[in-house]
């Protein structure tokens, strides 16, 4: 298969799931459990993507300057400090912490 | 934080956060035998981080005969797209074109950005700005990845790796309400952490996703009993 062929099937393939979502009738979406699992699992899916992005590196679990980061982003955010100066400041936490050590 | 220029502001914040990140798979992308056209198109057409990075990264290491394997890691990987979808649809409650065009744009930020919001109308903007803002960067700075990446050189040393977790935090911490919520964060966490030593890149997340799923299942026929 050319690669070409595999972009234009790969894109819609993903762009399916989220257009079949989108469609999912509202009565349905309104029933109490379906709304409450849907809160659920967006907030879970968001927080694996945070432990995978801070403690993976391949196949491995790791401790490394991504932590503090990440708890750095914590106390930022919770001393209501602005979306872009926290991820700045997380961001260059790591970066500084891999300069020195 | 809660004026439409606050919105505004996260909105092009997280644009630029995850932006960065498409340089790296751009030069990814190309380091992995993609031409330049190639790879731009996957950025417009795919558009979702995960799946793109899981496309090039399959090709980069089995060639032209793993192009079949590449489409189904992608797909696969896709699927909390379509959880975001099922969040997002009553809130964005959209008719005609617009719901398709709200599809091609509901990712991990668009979703991220709108739920740390409060009030229909935030929620609203904040899909929407965040959605077209992160596709304008992240499609730009693709095409700078693929022209530039090797001179750029490893983007763990500007610490745009941390970013990314960095962006994630604050977004979800504002929605850890109550107990259950952040049980909920703690266990999709540790599962994702651990089971990311044996699966494949992706599957890690869509297991914790599901193990929560489960488990807030358990808990509401609990209280119903």
């Amino acid at each position: 298969m050319s690669v070409w062929l595999g972009i234009i099937i790969g894109a819609v393939a993903v762009y399916s799931w989220k257009f079949v979502g989108h469609l999912v009738p509202r009565r349905i979406l309104d029933h109490p459990r379906v709304a409450a699992t849907a809160n659920y699992l967006t907030i879970a899916l968001m927080a694996a993507l945070v432990g995978v992005q801070t403690f993976t590196t391949k196949h491995a679990v790791v401790i490394d300057a991504r932590f503090a980061a990440m708890l750095l982003a914590i106390l930022l955010t919770a001393f209501r400090v602005p979306f872009l100066a926290t991820v700045a400041a997380s961001a260059t936490l790591a970066a500084l912490i891999r300069l020195w050590f | 934080m809660k004026s439409a220029n606050s919105v505004r502001a996260a909105s092009v914040g997280v644009g630029i956060a995850t932006g960065l990140y498409g340089i790296s798979f751009g030069a990814l992308s190309v380091t992995a035998g993609l031409d330049i056209w190639q790879t731009q198109v996957l950025s417009l057409l795919m558009f979702s981080g995960g799946s793109q990075f899981a496309f090039v990264g399959v090709i980069a290491s089995g060639g032209l005969g793993s192009v079949p394997s590449a489409i189904v890691s992608a797909w696969l990987l896709g699927i909390r797209n379509g959880f975001y979808a099922i969040r997002m649809a009553p809130i964005l409650d959209l008719q005609g074109w617009r719901k398709p065009l709200a599809a091609q744009l509901t990712i991990d930020e668009s979703t991220a950005v709108s739920l740390s919001r409060d009030g229909v109308e935030d929620r609203r903007k904040g899909f929407w700005y965040t959605g077209i803002s992160v596709f304008i960067f992240w499609n730009l700075l693709t095409l700078l990845g693929a022209f530039a990446g090797e001179l750029i050189g490893n983007p763990e040393q500007y610490g745009l790796d941390a970013a990314a977790a960095a962006a994630f935090v604050a977004l979800v911490w504002p929605r850890l309400e109550g107990l259950l919520t952040s049980v909920a964060a703690i266990v999709a966490l540790v599962v994702a952490v651990f089971t990311s030593i044996w699966l494949p890149a992706g599957l890690p997340v869509i297991l914790a996703g599901l193990a929560v799923v489960i488990l807030a299942n358990l808990i509401y026929r609990g209280d119903k009993a």
